[in-house]
């Protein structure tokens, strides 16, 4: 490796292990905002892997973030003890399932989700896959509105919490705690875990990108009839990519419901999923560095358009609702990027790799 | 001496009511250019596209080097050896010269998800000889200096010579070619014939369908002439040429009443 790529290497990790020690000194809400941020570039890296390199639009991606975030809710939570006086009489000390066991399983159920939306949408190419994903992402969302009768297990509209703090090796993320005189507020905390598990899912990302698996999801996101002729399996490709984006999802639904401390499905709408698409397009299809800088944007760029809203709702004495202000602006903003640059913010070079 | 590479045995095809193709056979030996001409709605596609997998026979019997073969999968004609290329170019266009020949090994090599991720040594080994055979067929093919221009910036004679490596990369025990000379000039049509002869020379086996008669007839082996679905000459290109059916197919019979 060259001085110079180690130096920025280096640069780079130290910027990004000092940088919620910053921005903690202008309010624990900003922390907050890039804690979100972070959980954002995660859904969005397993978009990418079904929209930009298998070239599956996936309307319903937020639905594998439901499924980990109700998975840890409903294993963490009294909502269960709460409910079922068998589950109580087994954990007499209420359900406390920790991270690493959830980790994993809500990847794995997460992705088993999306080879159960995978199968009966194979023949479907574009538009028309894009609705039925639509639909089963509303159809989850749903389903969690509405299992608290005749027996309660999401509780409904009403969400379920208190969820247990993330704890790793006993120490309890939602905890403060004293470092050389600095406070290391619970935000902080949990920005170091997501750093690490976005680092993890982009290294993950980038192998998967430049082998043998990524090359021939990009060939079936080229040309479908090609990839065939070259001995392409493609409906298990096809499966596989469903698979092992829908795990991102989940494992970023845990990190979510942990971090929280409540989930209610109010937080997996449509909005949502059309959301991390716009993040996987905007910043460039099928171009890790594009997919994050397209995540951080638009997770970030909301918050700092109530610094411009707010204003301006002042301005027209309250005429004009902040809020949706705010949605204007978005919009605004996007239309803009696509008309400037309709590969992407940050599209993969020409002359590649 | 001579062992046959692929035997089709009475294939017949149907779209609604037309009988496209009826009790075509073919035979094609080992080392060989055998050509597939006719007329435009003979049936040259349709039987290309049962024998690579595309459209699914009604009848008929396949052997590929001697085992029996169905061509009931386009991923599996691949693998069973069967490598083609495509009328209108079919490339993976945003991706570089050397991946799309990359890609094309998928069927030889093993290597799945966890290799990947973990970078086994396997992964490693095996990625590594991919590169370097994608780079040897390239450089075969003659456009080595483009691996690492996206397919789709290349130019139509060098898409077409993509094509041709992508299949090779297959390794094929027949290379089908759809109609490679379309849409060449003549200088490319001659680069496209010193390929293909050069391929030949390998010990490589091909299927040719191709309009261009006069690259045809000096191409090939052995043409087998289609009309209307049915197979009404086959022999050397000098017999071909000689034999009043394919005059008439060709020419109307008008032309050999006079």
């Amino acid at each position: 490796m060259k001085p110079a790529r180690l130096g920025l290497i280096v640069l780079a990790a130290v910027a990004l292990l000092v940088m919620p020690l910053v921005a903690q000194q202008f309010g624990n809400a900003w922390v907050r905002i890039i804690d979100t941020a972070l959980l954002y570039v995660l859904l969005a890296l397993g978009l990418n892997i079904v929209v930009g390199y298998a070239g599956l639009l996936d309307l319903g991606y937020v639905a594998f973030y439901a499924v980990g975030a109700y998975l840890f809710a409903l294993l963490a939570s009294p909502q269960l003890t709460d409910n079922f006086p068998a589950i109580a009489a087994m954990y007499p000390d209420g359900l406390h399932a920790p991270l690493w066991l959830v980790i994993p399983l809500g990847a794995l159920l997460a992705g088993l989700a999306g080879l159960v939306l995978g199968a009966p949408t194979l023949k479907l190419r574009g538009d028309y896959l894009a609705i039925v994903t639509l639909g089963f992402g509303e159809i989850i969302r749903v389903f969690l509105n509405n299992l608290e009768q005749p027996i309660n297990i999401t509780n409904g509209p009403r969400g379920i919490g208190p969820i247990d703090s993330i704890t790793i090796f006993g120490w309890d993320l939602s905890k403060k705690w004293n470092l050389f005189g600095l406070d290391i507020p619970s935000v902080t905390n949990h920005y170091y875990l997501f750093l690490a598990v976005v680092l993890l899912a982009v290294l993950i990302c980038r192998r998967l990108e430049r082998s043998r698996i990524g090359r021939a999801w990009m060939a079936i996101r080229e040309d479908e009839i090609a990839a065939r002729a070259m001995g392409i399996h493609t409906r298990n490709l096809k499966l596989l990519a469903f698979g092992i984006g829908a795990t991102f999802g989940g494992v970023s639904g845990v990190l979510f419901a942990g971090f929280q401390g409540f989930v209610s499905p109010e937080s997996f709408a449509l909005q949502e999923s059309v959301m991390i698409v716009a993040m996987v397009v905007l910043g460039g299809m099928g171009h890790l560095p594009g997919v994050i800088v397209g995540a951080l944007l638009l997770a970030v760029l909301p918050e700092a358009l109530r610094y411009v809203a707010d204003p301006l709702q002042h301005l027209t004495n309250g005429r004009l609702d902040a809020s949706i202000l705010r949605q204007l602006l978005i919009a605004l903003a996007m239309i803009g990027i696509m008309l400037a640059r309709p590969r992407g913010l940050w599209p993969a070079p020409d002359n590649a790799r | 001496m001579a062992d046959t590479i692929l035997k089709v045995d009475r294939a017949s095809k149907r779209f609604g009511g037309v009988q496209a193709l009826s009790d075509v056979s073919l035979t094609i030996e080992r080392g060989m250019v055998h050509g597939l001409i006719g007329p435009n709605g003979a049936g040259k596609t349709t039987l290309f596209n049962v024998i690579t997998g595309l459209y699914k026979p009604d009848a008929g019997h396949f052997e590929l080097a001697g085992k029996p073969y169905r061509p009931h999968a386009v991923h599996e004609v691949a693998r069973a050896g069967i490598a083609r290329t495509f009328q209108n170019i079919r490339l993976f266009a945003e991706m570089t010269a050397l991946e799309n020949v990359m890609v094309a090994r998928y069927a030889r090599t093993r290597c799945g998800v966890f290799g990947a991720v973990l970078r086994t040594a396997a992964f490693k080994a095996e990625e590594a000889a991919t590169a370097q055979r994608a780079r040897e067929l390239l450089d075969e093919v003659g456009i080595g200096r483009y691996a690492d221009v996206r397919a789709r910036t290349l130019s139509y004679g060098d898409q077409r010579r993509l094509e041709i490596a992508r299949a090779l990369a297959t390794e094929p025990t027949l290379i089908a070619l759809d109609e490679p000379a379309a849409g060449m000039n003549a200088t490319e049509k001659r680069v496209l014939i010193e390929l293909i002869e050069r391929i030949r020379a390998q010990g490589h086996t091909i299927l040719l369908i191709e309009h261009d008669v006069q690259l045809v007839m000096g191409l090939c082996d052995r043409i087998a002439v289609l009309d209307h679905g049915q197979q009404i000459a086959v022999g050397t290109p000098a017999e071909v040429q000689g034999d009043v059916a394919v005059i008439n197919a060709y020419l109307g019979s008008a032309h050999v009443a006079v």
